[in-house]
């Protein structure tokens, strides 16, 4: 089976910098892959990159559900179907929360009104706040803020979501809410990466664990080899530092 | 008591008021028809300097930078002796609607810029992770937001075009301040002057107000 992702000698640098050193990564339909590593290690840039947020090397390639994704015409079909949750939620406040969730797949797939909104507030329910629809963003805690950028994702019905730390500019209390909602999607197949600090997610919830630092993929594995027995030394390291503390 | 004979002659206001406010209507036309024009103008200069292919932000940079540096009345003057000598001839009233449409366009699209520019980049992204087209992202996502930004300083542009309108009397336009002067040489008394002067003012003032009100409503909100 072909994956539905496939990252190929991917490469970016910022002037003399270099981000990422030609990653190679493939990814299948259904997986749960969580990004972990230092900060600066690449892993953030990695998935934007996916939807091409960030550009890249022309001689790389990333390839979503047999689309390139490249600079042109075809590059909001390839965002349209991967769904992206940011670190700081990025919801729009001129918009209550439903319109936040109607907006792409009206203004994209052409759903109608009704339709449009029937899903949203389904959408809203599975994340626990159908009863702050009409509300702006703003009146919202940070991690029903969040649960409202996933609904507002998943609302595309994309083929895989990103997580860029979704929980890193959240207050400890209101981690637990957000991760609890990313579990169930988890369990429901969609696919997944998910850039994170949360090693007990991580340990939890991933299929497949990659470890990157300095712009590369060090190790990967299941969570059980990169937790309980990492290879690279790099990766012990990583790990007793945000483990034991 | 000479003073207010001179100044302030209630006949001679009174008798001179239609004039005055034929004027103003005038002053109005040409006001409102350089503002919109303006608006619309501003707002496309600024989207084609900020996302425009090539050359385009260059070259809409040049017409933004010359036609704030240029002094109004100078481009006012150009527009309507000038021009007629390479066979462009205009009335009074669209020399007018064109050196103010000119200028407050250039204004309008770097207070439409800024507007955009305060928009938090996230804003962006997340419109393109979502798939929507640039059109949409503008029109759903940042203009709505920009707009609040940018009314109060759009207002006070506003004010300075409606002010501005005043020096159309120089080509012969009949506006506020040409028929203040006319009916001051017929009744040899500067009564129309105060009297144009106090009308520019009962039109401006609620205007000024406005924005000092929007200014503090709109800039101390918090942005998420």
């Amino acid at each position: 089976m072909r994956p539905l992702i496939q990252i190929t000698n991917l490469k970016k640098a910022y002037g003399i910098f270099t981000v990422l050193h030609g990653i190679d990564l493939d990814i299948d339909e259904g997986e749960v892959v969580c990004v972990i590593g230092p900060s600066g290690s690449g892993k953030s840039t990695l998935i934007r990159c996916i939807n091409r947020l960030e550009a890249f090397s022309s001689d790389s390639s990333i390839v979503v559900d047999g689309v390139t994704v490249g600079p042109g015409k075809a590059l909001a079909k390839v965002r349209a179907e991967v769904g992206m949750v940011f670190q700081s939620f990025n919801l729009f406040p001129h918009l209550t929360v439903l319109k936040n969730v109607m907006l792409a797949p009206m203004r994209v797939r052409g759903t109608k009104s009704a339709d449009a909104e029937r899903k949203a507030r389904e959408l809203l329910a599975r994340v626990g706040i159908a009863e702050q629809a009409e509300k702006y963003p703003g009146k919202l805690s940070g991690g029903q803020q969040q649960r409202v950028a996933i609904a507002r994702a998943l609302a595309m019905e994309p083929k895989v979501m990103l997580f860029d730390e979704p929980t890193s500019s959240l207050d400890p209390e209101m981690v637990g809410e957000v991760l609890d909602v990313m579990k169930r999607l988890a369990g429901t197949g969609v696919t997944m990466i998910v850039v994170t600090h949360e090693m007990g997610f991580a340990r939890q919830v991933a299929d497949r664990v990659i470890f990157m630092d300095g712009g590369r993929i060090i190790e990967q594995g299941t969570p059980g080899e990169i937790f309980d027995n990492p290879k690279e030394e790099r990766t012990r390291g990583f790990l007793r530092a945000v483990l034991n503390h | 008591m000479n003073l207010l004979n001179t100044f302030f002659n209630i006949p001679i206001l009174i008798e001179t008021f239609p004039l005055l406010l034929s004027g103003l209507l005038v002053t109005l036309e040409i006001g409102i028809t350089s503002i919109i024009v303006g608006l619309v103008g501003g707002l496309f200069l600024a989207l084609v300097r900020l996302y425009g292919a090539g050359p385009v932000p260059f070259l809409a940079k040049i017409y933004i930078d010359i036609f704030r540096s240029i002094p109004l009345l100078v481009l006012l003057i150009v527009v309507y002796y000038a021009l007629p000598f390479v066979g462009i001839r205009f009335s009074p009233f669209v020399s007018a609607v064109v050196a103010l449409t000119l200028v407050s366009s250039a204004y309008t699209a770097e207070i439409f810029r800024a507007g955009i520019e305060a928009i938090p980049h996230g804003q962006f992204e997340a419109s393109q992770a979502l798939g929507l087209s640039s059109r949409h992202m503008m029109i759903d996502v940042i203009l709505p937001q920009a707009i609040k930004i940018v009314i109060p300083p759009l207002t006070n542009n506003c004010i300075n075009v409606l002010k501005d309108t005043a020096l159309a009397s120089v080509v012969a336009m009949p506006d506020l301040l040409k028929q203040a002067t006319q009916a001051q040489a017929l009744s040899a008394n500067p009564t129309p002057l105060i009297g144009a002067a106090l009308i520019y003012v009962a039109l401006l003032w609620p205007l000024v107000s406005i924005v000092a009100r929007l200014e503090k409503r709109f800039g101390g909100e918090k942005r998420a």
